[in-house]
């Protein structure tokens, strides 16, 4: 194995030894969401036209859990072995920031869509999923994954503490994951929210997913994948460059 | 000549503070070198330049002609480096660990070379349990291994021995002296001195980021440390006129420091001139530690 692969397969081995809390746990608490809302708001509201509260909700939730958990792994890992000092480990051998780089994300990557698979796996026995244009939901699903991750090791080269991460999930994450349209359609806000959301490149993950199941969307899903494409190329840059300089790691 | 570790005014600024203020030195191939200095004089900055874990503000490193940023593939593969923390990664056992470690130097079928070392230093027991688990010397153990397992010719060893039993310490350094006798150079930092005398070829020793020794441990030991002379005498004071520096006095008992044997002689001949008996006597031999408290006052 080189530095590259090895290094991917610490990170995937990582969160598979304690699934339970990396996989099963947020596949639970997709759940509770579709558990409460659905059956709380299911009658009253619809979104799409043909398409039931329930079923409008789970793309969301399954993006959702993809996006959190590709943040969560890396920025995790990251911090506790900066934290606990093992990061020398991979400080010390002969891995170039290019492998570094494409080891976490796709680590990350893969716990986020293996989240992602688990969510919609248990939540097709409550609800009924059509796939209108699958090509979407992969595409989006690869992207947005990477996205986050990428953000996650971002997060984890920049702080210095637990509780920064914890703040930068917290704060940034979970208020634009919940203000992206998970749980509602954009057109059923006031026409300034609306503008607002479309600021959020959560929304244009979130929205570009559903696209996938159901044929239809708030916004163009060319649109979306364009937005989410140049966000990922952005912000790979910025990590890339933080990475070649040595940026809080190597000083 | 190539060196096995070859620095040039390296230079290491933190903001304000000044770790290395242009170190040189050269690591000879196979040889047994000590790096030593009180706390805060550059060592670890120094190892972590060597190791590509901190980059120098000024200055070329190289290991076995590699240098350590433009060529760092080829110098991080030729350099193991034992880190002076206890770090250890809680999700996996030391096999595991091994392996791993391995695979970062991109080297395949590499078990029956993680099983020598497993064997070598006495982690069988262990091989498959975690991390977690071990004791403090295990760890500290399964660091050496981690630094080995891609079988480098020079091997870096930050204060190995910090914090470890007798029996282990005993243990490292008859393996790691094995290492060296097998043609590994090996770089050691300790606050051990009697092992640093014990075991270096040659010391540098650091002060406020600067040099200020590199020579043999003999030379060191020849240059800067005289001999102790240990005395109780049948009175409570010393005649007038000896060549010696007093070192204390306590009722009868004196310690006297000599520049030399000769000094010995000048001193016994002028206690018997007046007429003073010895009831005891001791010799101490030069020691690296008065060596390094000489040269830390003189700079």
């Amino acid at each position: 194995m080189g530095g590259f692969t090895t290094l991917l397969y610490k990170e995937v081995l990582r969160f598979w030894k304690v699934s339970f809390q990396t996989v099963a746990a947020p596949v639970l608490t997709a759940l509770l969401y579709l558990v409460v809302f659905a059956y709380a708001l299911g009658d009253r509201v619809r979104m799409f036209e043909g398409v039931s509260y329930a079923q409008f909700l789970v793309p969301g939730l399954v993006m959702m859990s993809v996006l959190q958990n590709a943040f969560a792994n890396g920025s995790s890992s990251l911090i506790q072995s900066k934290i606990s000092g093992n990061l020398v480990f991979m400080l010390l051998p002969p891995i170039s920031y290019l492998e570094f780089f494409g080891a976490y994300v796709l680590a990350s990557m893969c716990r986020g869509l293996v989240v992602g698979a688990g969510v919609l796996a248990v939540t097709v026995w409550f609800v009924d999923l059509q796939l209108a244009a699958p090509a979407w939901v992969f595409a989006f699903a690869l992207l947005g994954s990477a996205l986050l991750g990428a953000l996650g090791l971002v997060a984890g080269i920049w702080a210095e503490k637990f509780d920064q991460i914890a703040a930068f999930q917290n704060f940034v994450i979970l208020p634009l994951t919940f203000l992206s349209g998970v749980f509602y359609s954009i057109r059923s806000l006031p026409e300034v929210w609306q503008t607002v959301t479309h600021l959020n490149p959560f929304f244009y993950m979130i929205d570009g997913f559903r696209y996938g199941f159901f044929g239809v969307s708030d916004a163009s899903p060319f649109a979306s994948l364009v937005v989410v494409a140049v966000s990922l190329l952005l912000l790979s840059g910025a990590c890339l460059l933080m990475l070649r300089s040595g940026y809080k790691l190597r000083q | 000549m190539t060196f096995a570790i070859e620095a040039l005014n390296v230079e290491k600024r933190y903001g304000a503070l000044q770790a290395l203020a242009g170190v040189s030195l050269g690591v000879a191939e196979g040889e047994f070198f000590g790096l030593l200095g009180p706390n805060g004089a550059g060592k670890t900055t120094l190892i972590s330049i060597i190791a590509g874990l901190t980059r120098a503000s000024a200055g070329t490193v190289r290991v076995m002609g590699a240098d350590v940023i433009k060529d760092y593939r080829r110098a991080r593969r030729l350099l193991g480096v034992v880190p002076q923390e206890l770090v250890f990664d809680p999700f996996f056992t030391v096999r595991e660990t091994l392996r791993i470690q391995s695979g970062y130097f991109g080297l395949r079928n590499n078990n029956a070379w993680i099983d020598e070392v497993i064997d070598h230093l006495d982690l069988g027991a262990k091989a498959d349990a975690n991390m977690r688990t071990l004791s403090g010397g295990m760890k500290r153990r399964v660091l050496v291994a981690q630094a080995l397992v891609h079988r480098p010719p020079v091997i870096v060893l930050d204060e190995p021995t910090a914090g470890v039993d007798v029996e282990l310490r005993q243990g490292l350094w008859q393996f790691i002296r094995r290492l060296n006798r097998d043609g590994h150079t090996i770089v050691l930092t300790t606050h051990y001195l009697e092992e640093a005398e014990e075991l270096c070829d040659r010391i540098a020793m650091l002060k406020g980021g600067k040099l200020v020794a590199l020579d043999s441990t003999r030379n060191l030991l020849e240059t800067f440390s005289g001999l102790v002379l240990r005395l109780r005498l049948d009175r409570e004071a010393l005649p007038e006129g000896l060549e010696a520096e007093l070192l204390c006095a306590e009722g009868a008992r004196f310690a006297l420091r000599l520049r030399d044997y000769a000094a010995l002689e000048q001193v016994l001949h002028r206690l018997r001139e007046t007429g003073v008996k010895i009831w005891e006597l001791e010799l101490e031999p030069p020691d690296l530690e008065e060596v390094f408290l000489r040269v830390m006052e003189k700079h």
